[in-house]
């Protein structure tokens, strides 16, 4: 331990990774742009410290604000290949880092019947009977890798334990063959849906980014983008009304997607400018509760629903 | 650099005074984050030093203006001051209708220097938020940006249904333009005292952390915006709990099954879970004026996690007893209105106002005594201020005795239990007895208390 941390100390602050991904914020928020994600300056500024610091991203924020889309956005511009490790109740150690192929195993034990028992060991604990799970093949690869970890609040508290070898040192250890450090360092991006408060030791190696809903303005470029033949005025109107939806005290506040969607039925619906009856019959692509759309209904003085 | 690198750790500083826990490591990534963004644009710095030293989005409304302080937009007062009240307004009437926001900080830093200067001697002078805002009167100008703004988009181009908005979204840009105010006077001030002492005293605490017995209307708000959120984290935990306590013998059926993956050999033993029991709860409110915020607030969120529980039944008194868990249930559409509904439709008070433990808890013994069982655990929460009538220890005796578990709450601390009226050190003798004076205790209290 001790020879460990004297190892250490004189790098104690690593200079930046040999081949950074990105060379500013504009930059950051250009390329991203070009694969369809646009990103506001919290958000660039994060994913370029997360590149030049060499630390995770742990971003949270509301649903449907685009967080596992920015990780893939990140790997889109880096050319790197994605790997994803979907958390859930119960996740553990060999659906996240790897598992022994254990039928693989007994079929090789029965196969080679003549064999010392000692060759027979230092087989069939080999590369070939391992299964890497998520964690150990974005570590293990030599290609630039974006390392997803998605709606990390599911996984149990063990988990997080698990995640900090991994997210502080970039290794993992597995007994019968050794330590597997990383050759070249994966972008990781951890997501959270503030379901569960996660550990202080985690969140202390991670750099923090929380999406909101985005400004207005932003907001109006992503549905000029997502939903292209939507005229400017009628652009503006949608994101001003789920503006005012989301200052509401709603069960469940619109958000990016929603309004996508909202945008994509208008003009299905061949509307040219938001009226009343418009907003009565498309509200319930917006609120999904309908506590709320009574609520909102109130709100924009229209007729009893 | 060393100047750099004692303001982040000044800012870190006061950051860590309001209770945030920021380590060395993190001090150290603040400090590389700056040598990456650089010092050319402040809003880069800003997400940066937030996104390297910050780990919950609860922190960010403290961080933002001990930001401002420690690395200011300007230094003094603005070059061009000296236009007077009625000019002022013109040009913010204008930039409200234009939504501009450089143009609005700008007149936020005049309108400062210009009105809120007070005091002449050194030492005792300073810069008030509240009374720039008391001359300029933004508020008043609403009126007069929506005329501005119906007659400029009179000609078709405008809004049309999204206009109806207009009222809201000019009184948020004003509701902004106040802040700015403020984030202003306060930088003004910090020159003239050290910024070291105005960001641990003038910003504003986070809202979990805020005494409920002081915690402003606007405070008490925000508390009640948080009871969803917190809800459900504590129903997470509370489930975790219960799984872990939920084990029982063993599931042959499923271990055998699970041994399949190592060949056969059933080393994981699989557990049968336990058909869980869900407990009952019951609440005694205290909602007179002094401590009706605390009561409110937790009625809220005990209603919230009420699928945690089979049943919740919820009382209010303040020398009367009766039960409001019906009024609970139709509080959630209107969580505002809660504690003024409570008061006018329940039957809370006698021949006088002040609250009385002693009768109201004698009466909850006598009249509901069968709401508590073997099963029940009671929540009582007040801070036990009889106004020097008899406390009536024996009706807390007799609920004690029926109930699985009594806890009482107090939000007064507990240096100020026993001083005065306060029967607290008798109740406490009863029943166990926890200070729990912000939001951060009360979940934390809740979180280790409820029964599973």
């Amino acid at each position: 331990m001790l020879n460990k941390r004297l190892d250490r100390s004189p790098d104690l602050i690593p200079d930046p990774p040999e081949a950074p991904l990105f060379t500013s914020v504009d930059d950051v928020c250009a390329r991203l742009a070009e694969t369809g994600y646009l990103a506001s300056p919290a958000v660039a500024t994060t994913v370029f410290l997360a590149d030049r610091l060499g630390k995770p991203l742990l971003v949270e924020g509301p649903a449907g604000v685009g967080k596992t889309e920015l990780a893939k956005a990140v790997a889109q511009v880096a050319g790197a290949r994605l790997v994803r490790l979907q958390c859930y109740e119960g996740v553990d150690e060999s659906r996240a880092l790897y598992e022994w192929n254990h039928a693989k195993q007994l079929l090789r034990i029965s196969a080679g019947r003549d064999e010392s028992w000692d060759e027979t060991r230092t087989d069939i604990f080999s590369e070939e009977f391992l299964l890497p799970r998520p964690l150990l093949t974005a570590i293990r690869g030599d290609e630039p890798t974006v390392l997803l970890i998605d709606e990390t609040d599911k996984a149990d508290v063990e988990m997080e334990g698990l995640l900090l070898e991994v997210l502080s040192d970039f290794q993992i250890t597995v007994p019968e063959l050794g330590t597997v450090s990383a050759t070249r360092r994966p972008f990781v991006v951890l997501t959270s849906n503030a379901g569960r408060e996660l550990s202080e030791a985690l969140r202390r190696r991670c750099l923090f980014l929380h999406i909101g809903f985005p400004e207005e303005e932003l907001e109006r470029r992503i549905v000029r983008l997502k939903v292209p033949g939507l005229t400017e005025a009628l652009a503006a109107s949608v994101v001003r009304v789920v503006g005012a939806l989301r200052a509401m005290d709603l069960r469940k506040a619109p958000s990016v997607a929603e309004t996508v969607d909202w945008a994509r039925t208008l003009l299905a619906l061949g509307a040219g400018a938001l009226d009343e009856t418009v907003v009565r019959d498309s509200l319930g692509v917006i609120l999904k509760h309908q506590d709320d759309i009574q609520k909102a209904a109130a709100k924009l003085d229209l007729d009893a629903l | 650099m060393t100047e750099v690198a004692e303001r982040i750790t000044g800012l870190v500083g006061a950051l860590r005074a309001h209770g945030m826990r920021i380590g060395t490591g993190e001090s150290v990534d603040a400090a590389r984050a700056a040598r990456e963004l650089g010092f050319a644009d402040r809003e880069l710095l800003r997400e940066g030093l937030a996104a390297t030293l910050l780990h919950g989005p609860g922190q960010r409304a403290v961080f933002d203006p001990v930001f401002d302080l420690y690395f200011p937009r300007a230094v003094g007062g603005p070059a061009d001051a000296g236009s007077d009240r009625d000019e002022l307004r013109d040009r913010l009437a204008e930039a409200l209708a234009a939504g501009d926001q450089v143009m609005m900080a700008r007149l936020a830093a005049e309108a400062v220097d210009g009105m809120g200067g007070y005091g002449s001697s050194p030492g005792s002078d300073g810069f008030s938020a509240y009374q720039t805002l008391d001359r300029l009167r933004p508020q008043t100008l609403l009126a007069r940006v929506r005329s501005d703004l119906r007659g400029g988009n009179g000609d078709g181009s405008g809004g049309g249904f999204a206009d109806r908005l207009l009222d809201d979204e000019i009184r948020g840009r004003i509701e902004q333009f106040r802040r700015m105010v403020g984030a202003e006077a306060r930088r003004r001030v910090a020159e003239r005292r050290g910024r070291d002492e105005i960001a641990r005293r003038g910003v504003v605490p986070t809202a979990d952390r805020v005494d409920f017995l002081f915690a402003g209307r606007d405070q008490l708000a925000e508390l009640r915006r948080a009871v969803q959120p917190l809800a459900r984290k504590l129903a997470t935990r509370l489930a975790a709990r219960r799984r872990r306590a939920a084990r029982g013998t063993v599931d042959l059926r499923r271990t055998l099954r699970s041994s399949l993956s190592t060949g056969g050999v059933p080393m994981r033993p699989v557990l049968r879970r336990r058909r869980p029991v869900r407990p009952e709860l019951v609440l005694l409110c205290d909602v007179s004026g002094s401590v009706s915020g605390f009561s409110d607030f937790t009625m809220l969120l005990v209603q919230a996690l009420h699928d945690q529980f089979s049943k919740i039944r919820v009382f209010a008194f303040v020398n009367r007893l009766d039960e409001v868990t019906g009024l609970l249930d139709h509080g959630r559409a209107d969580p505002d209105g809660l504690g003024a509904r409570i008061r006018a439709e329940a039957t809370l008070t006698g021949w006088h106002g002040s609250s009385d433990y002693g009768v109201a808890l004698g009466e909850f013994a006598e009249r509901y005594g069968a709401a508590v069982g073997p099963r029940t655990t009671v929540f009582v929460l007040g801070d036990a201020r009889t106004n020097m009538s008899d406390p009536n220890l024996a009706a807390v005796r007799e609920v004690a005795r029926r109930a699985r578990r009594v806890y009482w709450l107090n939000p007064e601390p507990q240096d100020r239990w026993g001083t005065g009226d306060s029967a607290a050190p008798a109740y406490a003798e009863l029943v166990e007895m926890h200070e729990c004076r912000t939001a951060r205790q009360l979940s934390a209290l809740i979180a280790r208390l409820l029964p599973v």
